[in-house]
């Protein structure tokens, strides 16, 4: 079943398409990744989905409905959550606290003033449960500021996967870390993800891992699609590794390496 | 294990009352030990501590710098002048709810224009308000007494509904310590409020607004209303500093709606530690009688006060219990 649609979606900033026509589709419990060289449009799509950025014209279906017009909160409530490449948390509360306030703010409890937040048990068996699944449950009690790079990646993560979304995006989940924790960091991405049955759209530079946990790729260059589909169509396609390496024929990708 | 690492607080939460219980028996026999003129200053210190905690919900946990406090506190004051005056009113609990009912509603409109802005641009709002405010008081004479301001006397006072009263010979000593102990009353219970408030859910929200707005948005939170609540909260416990005030100083003048009262507000709350709850209590506190004793002790105590502080904020960047919270903790670690 299809969970979102964008109809001719356009995102121009002056001269530079950012986002140009874009029909995209994403079904029901897909795991797509979004690639492309820098400045493609990656990220601005990302954002006019999200309702970071107004589309210029067209118009995004959500689970059947329009939601072009919709805010930021308007979005989150129905299903659509993200996370950031550079790194978006409460720096100054802890990691239990970033968790529990999304959590809070899902179940619409966050409103209440009349009680302490620590006493919610129920906010905090599933704050802690989350740390553990992110193996974050070492930090809980750490201000986010402290944490190292890669542990604010998967917090970060983890505040959008706490939202429990429809659809999640995900930009750059591992960009800045080294390559030994992009191996962890998507492992627990993916296992929670697919655990929870949730359809995620991850944008992502690094091949190896687009290849591995994708179901389906989409390759967008110069702010439209340029070629969809599964990561063996995507790997014999000589366009895509003229764009992406500078190189193409058989074996392309794995020749970089 | 994730169910041992759920209560964490339980703990911690036991030894909170116990100190504040503890403070609050040392405040409550304090008058018996000092004399009537200190008892004063230690209720003047109460009510800015009210005024303080109240501004630093802004401050501290919603990261917007109000210069504009004085509105609030001097919109509660000239409420009180006004209900006692014109309507004749007695009761301190009236002035308290009709006071506190209007500056929320001060507080309500200016907040929603303020709030649309953040950084500078919401400092330099709240001052050009509460500014507005103060023209008004200096310019309606014949409705605020201008200059001369509105005189409150003690003496037309009653407290619980009319039990207490200060008539009579005797009365300023018995009104002293009756006062002492109904505004140590109230500072209780709007320090319980607001630290339940900082400490609940909307608490956390407010926080987390304070450190990553767009964040905020991203997980459901809409930002500016909780602002803006924030806002209402905050002038509303600083008008209540400024209806108790009143009486106590048995006269109303524009001087506390004057931006420099504002800058005094943010002082005391920074030099106390605007990052910690009791912070802004002990900078109202440490603030007041230091302003006290330099007005006491020489014709330029603005100087004497200014040099202090300048040395006092650059000494203890943090605030006084920031400093205490870190020496402490290092104290604690060079022993285990």
């Amino acid at each position: 079943m299809t969970l979102l649609e964008t109809v001719n979606l356009k995102k121009y900033f002056g001269d530079t398409r950012a986002v140009d026509d874009v029909n995209l589709t994403i079904a029901e419990g897909e795991f797509i990744s979004m690639v492309g060289p820098n400045g493609a449009g990656k990220t601005s799509l990302c954002n006019v989905i999200s309702a970071q950025l107004n589309p210029d014209s067209g118009k995004i279906i959500f689970k059947g409905r329009d939601v072009t017009h919709s805010s930021v909160i308007e979005r989150v409530q129905a299903g659509i959550a993200r996370s950031f490449q550079l790194v978006n948390l409460f720096d100054d509360l802890t990691a239990f606290d970033n968790v529990a306030l999304v959590i809070f703010s899902r179940d619409r409890k966050i409103r209440n003033m009349a009680a302490l937040a620590d006493r919610d048990r129920e906010v905090a068996i599933e704050a802690d449960t989350i740390l553990d699944q992110f193996g974050l449950a070492s930090k809980r009690n750490e201000p986010a500021r402290g944490l190292a790079q890669g542990e604010r990646k998967l917090l970060d993560v983890a505040l959008a996967y706490a939202l429990r979304p429809k659809l999640l995006f995900l930009d750059e989940p591992t960009s800045g870390v080294s390559t030994r924790e992009k191996d962890k960091i998507m492992d627990i991405i993916a296992s929670v993800v697919r655990g929870e049955g949730i359809t995620a759209a991850i944008i992502e530079h690094d091949m190896d891992v687009v290849f591995k946990y994708s179901s389906r790729i989409v390759v967008m260059h110069q702010g439209a699609i340029l070629a969809q589909g599964t990561p063996d169509a995507i790997r014999s396609n000589d366009d895509v590794a003229m764009i992406l390496l500078g190189s193409s024929g058989p074996d392309a990708f794995s020749r970089k390496e | 294990m994730t169910m041992v690492m759920a209560v964490p607080a339980g703990t911690s939460i036991w030894r909170i009352i116990i100190g504040s219980a503890i403070v609050l028996v040392i405040l409550a026999i304090l008058p018996r030990l000092v004399d009537p003129y200190q008892t004063v200053l230690l209720t003047y210190g109460l009510i800015m501590a009210i005024a303080a905690l109240g501004f630093n919900l802004l401050l501290g946990y919603t990261g917007l710098l109000s210069f504009g406090h004085s509105a609030y506190f001097g919109a509660g004051a000239y409420l009180v002048a006004f209900i006692m005056r014109d309507f004749g009113a007695h009761s301190m609990e009236l002035c308290i709810v009709g006071g506190m009912l209007g500056t929320l509603i001060i507080a309500a409109i200016f907040g929603f224009v303020c709030v649309r802005h953040t950084r500078i641009f919401f400092g330099i709002l709240t001052l050009a308000l509460s500014q507005v405010l103060w023209s008004l008081a200096f310019k309606f004479f014949w409705v605020t007494g201008g200059t001369d301001g509105i005189r409150v006397p003690y003496a037309n006072l009653t407290l619980l509904g009319g039990l207490v009263d200060f008539k009579g010979a005797g009365s300023f000593q018995r009104f002293i310590y009756a006062y002492y102990y109904y505004v140590l009353a109230l500072f209780a219970v709007s320090t319980i409020i607001i630290w339940v408030i900082a400490h609940s859910p909307f608490g956390k929200a407010l926080q987390a607004i304070r450190d990553n707005e767009t964040r905020a948005r991203f997980v459901g939170i809409s930002v500016r209303r909780y602002r803006w609540i924030a806002f209402m909260i905050s002038g509303t416990f600083t008008g209540l500093a400024g209806i108790l005030w009143v009486p106590l100083n048995g006269l109303t003048t524009p001087d506390i709606l004057y931006w420099p009262f504002s800058g005094e507000i943010v002082f005391m709350t920074v030099l106390g530690g605007f990052r910690s709850f009791t912070g802004p209590i002990v900078g109202a506190m440490a603030f007041n009688y230091l302003k006290t004793y330099a007005i006491a002790s020489t014709e330029y105590w603005q100087l004497l006060l200014g040099v202090v502080l300048v040395i006092l904020v650059m000494a203890l960047p943090v605030g006084i219990v920031g400093t205490t919270t870190r020496l402490a903790a290092k104290l604690g670690r060079s022993t285990k």
